[in-house]
């Protein structure tokens, strides 16, 4: 069985130099979209893209999430989750209800908007690389160690040491550790990271628990809820019934009564 | 003489063409050029207009339908049968609707069967494919009735009249799943949506906003049947349902309230910003008119106040489920989305063939005439059946 991998995201060490973007650009065979790849966001033919905030370039991107929201809500199964803790997509299933793009917390899959026969693209981290023993087209063009790959227990030693050795210039959090419920990207940032525009108000809780909560409850609707309706017909239409009948017998009583009186006359 | 009638050009005839011809055209680039090319839906908004309306309005109008059976099938309060068959009409037109929509808004509709064989029970949109699915065929076999009589299919319909119990059990229970599981689709997307609207209750509130709507629209489609084919329920039954509906906006409103408090997010009632507003105009005009309005008894037994009420109730239904579905992620989404001239064009054509549908099968089909035998004894309860109006203000004045 395969290791569970694991990209970090070292803010503090990006240069904008884009290699990562070009990389992944030619790994998944993807056009050229923006004559400066500074202004590109993230796109149906862009899988990452960097931004600058301020001082600082962020990366974009799918973070595959331990337990992703896009993979629960999917009404067809469209998405899975690899050995390696890629969350791939099936495109042969998907209906394109972007239930996927409505559930993502990062707001990472994108759509294709203008075709008739659209289908949800995102990042997959490399997936063919990575089953080949090979690091992340990304990871591996990065000349200055902000993206690094590896073994998921590595990378999470890997920023906590870097936190542990340079406290000063880092902001103390690792952003994807526990966010809902932890994600395969990790992100290392001198500064709180919603200054940076990452969503700072995720929680930690798993999303799919969320609405578990709720459809775990079927079953309880479905058979006390038939029970209720049943027993209910049940009791009412017992109550027409003896109406009925009280109503019935008055009448024969009725109709007995008048007969007895015309024989009286009789 | 009909001939006359449906060539008569009138205001609302060019109205209704108008916004075919530009829906049809809609319809064509939608399928030539993808769903991009006449919407505002973009990867910060995928959802827009067509599921906030036509998909969860759409179903929650439908609403009257399994009201309305559970009502006369299973509370056994038969003298709302006569307008069973017009409401059940519209429950069904509802849902085909919003399939219709669904095929609009699907990405890949010709895929549309897959929720049928590649199972995800995890997610809520595979409940909500399921529960569509087995209640449009619930309202089909339910309405069947009114089809296998004209055509005098005594066979069959004696087989749909065996199983109508079950049918109806079925119904209620499939609605009641999926009105509240239209509410737990936004359940996972806490960080995403406006604090106002998010709350863990979502599928309680969607289930109460669409029974109150439910018998909104009971008493709208009566008074609107009134008028245009002089069919209409006996006054005092409408009322009726006009006080179950303040009930359960008044339970759908104090919960909503309580949950506001508990969650610590009442002061956000307070902090201006267009969410707010919003908020407010839906709680106003969604609960607090139609309560007060309906509280006063003379409004209450007046055809037109009543009337009224329904209509602030169905307008409140459906600015709550636009502001869940779009005001909602207007802040997380980093753009604002309007729907596109075309979006909206889609969404009247949808209404508009809606209309002519309904008109069609009232004009052909024997919808208003209960012709269901009833019993001797509920005979006598509930006659008079229909009071058949041909003077409205004489029955206003009563």
């Amino acid at each position: 069985m395969k290791k569970r991998k694991a990209m970090l995201f070292d803010i503090t060490k990006c240069v904008g130099c884009l290699a990562c973007y070009e990389a992944c650009k030619v790994e998944n065979d993807l056009p050229v979209t923006a004559e400066d790849p500074l202004q590109d966001t993230l796109s149906d033919k862009t899988f990452t893209s960097i931004e600058m905030r301020g001082d600082y370039y962020i990366r974009k991107m799918c973070q595959h999430c331990s337990d992703p929201a896009c993979l629960s809500v999917c009404p067809v199964g469209a998405f899975s989750k690899s050995a390696s803790g890629a969350v791939l997509y099936d495109e042969k299933k998907c209906m394109g209800c972007r239930y996927c793009m409505q559930a993502c917390p990062f707001q990472i899959p994108r759509f294709e908007w203008r075709s008739t026969n659209p289908k949800i693209t995102k990042c997959i981290m490399c997936y063919d690389l990575v089953k080949n023993g090979e690091a992340t087209a990304c990871s591996t063009a990065c000349p200055a160690e902000s993206t690094i790959f590896g073994d998921y227990d590595d990378i999470v030693n890997e920023a906590k040491s870097r936190l542990e050795n340079n406290p000063e210039q880092y902001h103390p959090h690792i952003y994807g550790l526990k966010e809902v419920g932890g994600t395969s990207v990790l992100n290392l940032s001198p500064v709180p990271l919603e200054k940076l525009g990452f969503y700072a108000n995720l929680p930690n809780e798993r999303l799919p628990d969320l609405t578990w909560n709720a459809l775990e409850k079927i079953p309880t609707v479905v058979s006390v809820g038939g029970v209720m309706l049943a027993g209910f017909y049940w009791l009412t239409n017992r109550k027409n019934e003896i109406k009925r009948e009280e109503l019935s017998q008055n009448n024969n009583r009725h109709t007995e009564s008048t007969q007895g009186e015309k024989s009286d006359e009789k | 003489m009909k001939n006359n009638t449906i060539f008569k050009i009138t205001f609302w005839k060019v109205i209704a063409t108008v916004i075919i011809v530009i829906g049809l055209y809609a319809i064509y680039l939608r399928f030539t050029q993808g769903i991009g090319a006449v919407s505002n839906l973009s990867d910060e908004f995928p959802w827009g207009l067509w599921i906030g309306f036509d998909i969860l309005s759409g179903v929650g109008l439908a609403a009257g339908g399994f009201t309305l059976c559970a009502i006369v099938y299973i509370f056994n309060i038969e003298k709302y049968r006569p307008i069973i068959r017009p409401t059940i009409l519209t429950a069904f037109l509802g849902y085909l609707l919003v399939i219709f929509a669904l095929m609009i808004d699907l990405g890949r509709p010709w895929a549309i069967w897959h929720a049928i064989i590649m199972w995800n029970p995890r997610s809520v949109m595979f409940e909500v494919a399921w529960c569509v699915i087995l209640y449009s065929t619930v309202l089909f076999l339910e309405f069947s009735p009114i089809v296998l009589e004209k055509y005098k299919l005594k066979r069959l319909l004696k087989v749909v009249k065996v199983i109508t119990i079950p049918l109806v059990i079925m119904g209620v229970i499939l609605s009641t799943l999926h009105q509240s599981s239209l509410g737990s689709l936004y359940l996972i997307t806490p960080s995403k949506m406006h604090p106002l609207w998010y709350s863990s209750l979502l599928p309680v509130f969607f289930y109460l906003s669409a029974i109150a709507v439910g018998c909104a629209m009971i008493i709208m489609e009566s008074y609107l049947s009134a008028k245009a084919y002089k069919k209409q329920l006996e006054f005092s039954l409408l009322v009726n349902v006009g006080k179950w509906m303040v009930v359960v906006l008044g339970m759908y409103g104090a919960w909503r309230f309580t949950y506001l408090i508990q969650s610590g997010k009442i002061g956000l009632l307070f902090q201006p910003s267009e969410a707010m507003y919003l908020f407010h105009l839906e709680i106003l005009i969604g609960i607090i008119v139609p309560i007060s309005l309906l509280l006063f008894k003379k409004i209450r037994e007046n055809r037109v106040g009543l009337f009224i009420a329904s209509i602030t109730v169905i307008g409140g239904f459906l600015l709550n489920r636009l502001n869940v579905s779009v005001t909602a992620f207007q802040a997380s989404a980093g753009t604002y989305y309007f729907p596109s001239f075309l979006e909206i064009s889609l969404t009247l054509f949808i209404i508009v063939i809606g209309v002519i549908v309904f008109n069609f099968v009232i004009k052909n089909f024997n919808v208003f005439e209960d012709i269901v035998e009833p019993d001797p004894v509920e005979l006598k309860e509930v006659k008079p059946k229909y009071a058949v109006l041909n003077d409205l203000n004489a029955l206003e004045q009563n």
